[in-house]
């Protein structure tokens, strides 16, 4: 039964996904028993699932295991366990809040969290994959899923229209993506990314070809983190998406898209790196600004939240493109930071969703601190935190990236970064005078089930934990430079 | 002679023959299914043309030829001539990969009885087979009749759904077999067991099952009695091919006949051993025993299709779809779970 | 002079690409669907030249045989009238062209510059097509060599099948309201 291929390791490097696999059916034929009264009760089973995942990923952690499984197509290093905590934590808090919201929405079902759960999955291979195979069906294991979550309010038009957008340029990107794939492989004559980097090293350092399949490979890669100029389904997407799947989004598969990017780049990539450094900068310079300029303008915080998320993966790729530790450190406490920040932001979004009131206008929140002060201050967090002010964790992140650049001697990067954070802070503060300084317009009060409460706090209290005693977590964050191995 | 000529030659008569006596074989299995189904209902049948009506199929044939061909002015012309076409060359390509007999001797030339062997054979037939649902569902819609478009309709989600299991129900023969090859396949069935049982698949344990599934689907795949929903001609008129007359319409039907002999010698080499069977006798007769064998095997099942036709009536619609999705492909899918438990425990 | 075989290819490569643009430019549906199944023959007839039969039997039954009949049956049943007389591209359609022109020259001068460098590395063994099964080694290629993507593939697959069932199924008996 054993052989080169498949050694009695492999089942155990990939046990937390095995009992994410088992927990995602296991919610689909449960929901099968369940009376309408009960179905919070599959959110209870994917949040068990997810704890037993994160349990099997510790003891995967603890035990020195040889982590390279199923003849080199995933590496589970400490870089891909890092990122898959962060997965784990973003979907069980987002988890949390859907119950409610979809028994608002009157589409509460098990299915709804078996798309997570396998869209988790699709995540977590990413991150471990070091084969390029691997890491393209992973990507659309998480795709397909996102797809449908996005369109999951079926009789919403606005969810429809999202999700036939975001599902036509997903596949579209996928295709270019494939294209640079076709090429790498055709250059190097191999499917892992450190064979390929190999190869690569020993071609001329101008390859016309390699340079295509960069080029392929980029374009495919930001469609999925939304740099400009790929960006134009994602404020669509996330608008007409259900709140509780946009926050979903806009945290976990972003972040494993940029673990998809870093592992890509940095392990496979890194000979060609000055043809795709130059490439990234400018990309980067145009997704800072371009999120942050158009987020003013925004009336809807749900399209600004996009925006503001856009600029987010722009202030990211500086860490990409300093390629240093510092960088990569950078890249992975922001998504733990982001994790935390954003959710908490959008769980107060998602709150607002309640009897006939959509609640993503931001004149809906007029008043807020009247009508709800706890909600109002929160949301002032979270915005502060966004914003990257001290003492919140936001700041620790930008703190790293901004810093990554600098020690690259990236100073006019640097310089438009620190800019567009000044910028951000204006529309951020719009909505919190919206909130501080308006009267209220309407009576009605904010859903807070016990679940939305739990992520409420669990965010708020480590965004601020972070935010002031960054240290252990950063040492946390430091796991992944095992990239660079 | 180069290899080459050699094979062009050997190839080109083998295709010749094979294509001459197949449509003889479709010619006079109209016979033979007239005939029987006259007898199954206590009546004569054609018995005016020739002896017993033995030249009836030519009539036929040349009645075909001379009738008026008829284009409707609405139809989509150049798919409406197309899909004749398009029913009739994959029903006569599957037929190549085929294998009749064993090694004939022409002199000192040693010629298979097969057009040619591929290692992918099998995927060859169910690739070109499955091209034949075109015909029909093309020939439906460019008929622009409602009656065809519900036969074409019927007829591509039936062969459709019933490809499955087929596909299915072939695959443990596979995991038995190890290989891809019609010959291989034939091959792997010669001797017996105890001296008197052929070491047929049909008795290999799971693989009656396996017959099982592939016979009933195949006679969905042909569009027979009892699966033969795309023509139903009490509700749809004659279904896909209403608007087809005359050669167009021959075409259909000789398509229809070539598939179901293609089906019936597919069945053969699967399961009951292709042109196995006891030898004896002078050499030459040796060499000839196993075509023999091989046509009988194949009347036998052409037999068994004009006798459900004779005794079956038709499934409802839902029936058929239930019965293709709910029994035959879960059916299947068990077979294969059980033959592959089967072969590794056998080693 | 070419060879039987560059013959063949090209032949089979132009065709291909040819009906592909076919098939984005016909009014009719059932016509674009024809000719998409053109391409995919071709294709397969690439397959066969790379002697890679297993595949080219496999994009037969499975594209030709199986999808792209699905997706007639689909055409022909929703309305066909409707469907043929609207435009096939939006307004920008000149300018994409114009994008995809310069991109496809880009490309295609880049890759002709470099084109050496698609020769495989030498130390890489190739297949050795005639000693072994075609069909046998790809079993070896697909479910040992890349056995664990194709198990996150049959994830993607059942991802797929839930997504259909949600978004096809007019009421589930489990809403709420």
């Amino acid at each position: 039964m054993f052989n080169q291929y498949f050694q009695p390791n492999d089942i155990l490097i990939i046990y937390p996904e095995l009992l994410l696999a088992l927990f995602a059916m296991g919610v689909m034929i449960i929901d099968l028993f369940l009376d309408r009264a009960w179905k919070v009760l599959n959110a209870f089973t994917a949040l068990v699932g997810i704890a037993y995942a994160a349990y099997a990923l510790y003891r995967l952690k603890s035990n020195a295991l040889n982590l390279s499984g199923y003849n080199h197509a995933i590496l589970n290093d400490s870089f891909a366990i890092y990122f898959q905590f962060v997965f784990l934590i973003a979907t069980a808090l987002v988890i949390l809040i859907s119950a409610r919201y979809l028994s608002i929405e009157g589409e509460n079902r098990g299915d709804y969290y078996a798309l997570i759960l396998l869209s988790l999955i699709g995540m977590n291979f990413m991150v471990m994959g070091i084969d390029l195979i691997t890491l393209y069906i992973a990507l659309e294991l998480m795709a397909v899923s996102e797809y449908i979550l996005v369109g999951y309010l079926r009789t919403n038009r606005q969810s429809n229209e999202a999700a036939m957008k975001f599902f036509l340029l997903g596949a579209f990107s996928s295709g270019i993506l494939l294209y640079g794939i076709s090429l790498l492989y055709g250059i190097s004559g191999s499917t892992d990314l450190r064979v390929i980097a190999q190869r690569l090293a020993e071609r001329p350092s101008h390859d016309p070809i390699a340079l295509v399949a960069v080029v392929t490979l980029t374009a495919g890669l930001l469609f999925k983190i939304g740099g400009v100029p790929f960006h134009q389904w994602l404020p669509d997407a996330y608008e007409g998406a259900p709140s509780t799947i946009t926050t979903f989004i806009s945290v976990a598969p972003k972040a494993a898209s940029f673990a998809l990017i870093l592992r890509i780049f940095i392990v496979g990539l890194k000979p060609l790196e000055t043809s795709w450094v130059p490439v990234l900068s400018v990309v980067c310079v145009l997704t800072m600004t371009l999120g942050n300029i158009t987020a003013i303008s925004q009336s809807n915080i749900k399209r600004l939240l996009a925006y503001s998320s856009i600029a987010h993966a722009g202030y990211l790729l500086l860490g990409l493109i300093a390629g240093n530790e510092y960088g990569i450190t950078g890249i992975a406490i922001y998504f733990l930071v982001y994790a935390f920040m954003n959710i908490g932001i959008w769980t107060l979004v998602v709150a607002m969703r309640r009897k006939d009131l959509i609640g993503d206008q931001i004149q809906d929140m007029a008043g807020m601190i009247y009508k709800n002060p706890g909600a109002a201050v929160l949301m002032l967090v979270f915005l502060l935190s966004l914003a990257g002010i001290p003492p919140t964790a936001g700041f620790i992140g930008k703190y790293y990236l901004f810093a990554s650049v600098i020690q690259t001697h990236h100073y006019v990067l640097a310089v438009i970064a620190v800019l567009n954070a000044a910028i951000s802070l204006y529309y951020y503060f719009r909505v919190v005078v919206v909130m501080f300084m308006s009267e209220k317009t309407d009576e009605e009060k904010m859903t807070l089930s016990p679940g939305v409460l739990t992520s409420l706090a669990v965010t708020l209290v480590f965004t601020l934990l972070i935010g002031i005693y960054p240290e252990p977590f950063i040492r946390f964050a430091q796991n992944s430079l095992s990239l660079f191995q | 002679m180069s290899d080459l000529t050699v094979f062009l030659i050997n190839t080109t008569i083998k295709s010749i023959v094979v294509i001459g006596a197949m449509l003889g074989a479709v010619a006079y299995s109209t016979w033979l299914e007239r005939k029987l189904v006259a007898h199954l209902q206590v009546r004569w049948g054609p018995h005016r043309v020739g002896w017993h009506g033995l030249l009836q199929p030519i009539a036929d044939g040349l009645k075909f030829i001379f009738k008026e061909d008829i284009i409707p002015t609405e139809a989509s012309k150049f798919i409406y001539i197309l899909a004749p076409t398009i029913a009739f060359i994959p029903a006569l390509l599957s037929i190549s990969v085929i294998p009749f007999g064993s090694l004939g001797f022409f002199g000192s030339h040693a010629v298979r009885f097969q057009i040619t062997d591929l290692n992918i054979g099998l995927l060859f037939i169910f690739a070109v087979t499955s091209l034949g649902v075109y015909g029909v569902a093309l020939g439906g819609w460019a008929s622009n009749n409602k009656y065809s478009l519900m036969g074409a309709l019927r007829s591509s989600a039936q062969m459709i759904s019933y490809e499955l299991s087929l596909g299915l129900s072939v695959v443990s023969v596979l995991l038995v077999a190890g290989t891809l090859s019609l010959e291989k396949i034939v091959e792997l069935q010669s001797g017996t067991w105890f001296g008197f049982i052929p070491k047929w698949n049909i008795f290999v344990l799971p693989l009656f099952i396996s017959f099982f599934t592939y016979f009933v689907s195949a006679i969905a795949e042909t569009n027979r009695v009892p699966f033969d929903l795309p023509e139903a001609e009490s509700e749809l008129v004659a279904g896909f091919h209403t608007e087809y007359s005359s050669m167009k319409f021959a075409l259909f039907f000789l398509a229809e006949y070539a598939n179901m002999l293609t089906v019936s010698a597919l069945a053969t080499t699967l399961f009951f051993g292709g042109w196995h069977g006891p030898a004896f006798g002078p050499l030459w007769l040796q060499g000839l025993l196993p075509l023999f064998w091989f046509l009988a095997k194949v009347f036998a099942f052409m037999f068994f299709y004009i006798w459900t036709r004779g005794t079956l009536p038709r499934f409802r619609y839902d029936q058929l779809m239930a019965f293709g999705w709910k029994f035959l492909m879960p059916l299947a899918i068990a077979n294969v779970i059980l033959t592959s438990f089967v072969v590794a425990w056998k080693g | 002079m070419m060879t039987f075989d560059q013959i063949l290819f090209y032949a089979l490569a132009v065709i291909a690409v040819l009906s592909a643009i076919m098939v984005i430019t016909r009014r009719n549906p059932v016509h674009s669907a024809l000719f998409l199944i053109t391409t995919l023959f071709c294709v397969a007839g690439i397959y066969l030249q790379l002697h890679a039969e297993f595949l080219a039997a496999v994009q037969v039954i499975v594209y030709v045989g199986g999808i792209m009949v699905l997706f007639l049956f689909v055409i022909m049943l929703v309305n066909l009238e409707t469907l043929s007389q609207e435009r096939r591209f939006n307004r920008q359609w000149h300018i994409a062209i114009l994008v995809s022109v310069v991109l496809l020259v880009e490309f295609g001068t880049i890759i002709w510059r470099g084109k050496a460098a698609l020769q495989l590395p030498a130390n890489q063994p190739l297949m050795d097509t005639l000693t072994t099964n075609n069909s046998e080694q790809l079993g070896v290629v697909l479910y040992q060599q890349y056995m664990l993507p194709f198990e996150i593939a049959s994830f993607l697959l059942l991802v797929a099948i839930i997504g259909a069932v949600i978004l096809a199924k007019r009421r589930l008996s489990s809403d709420g309201k």
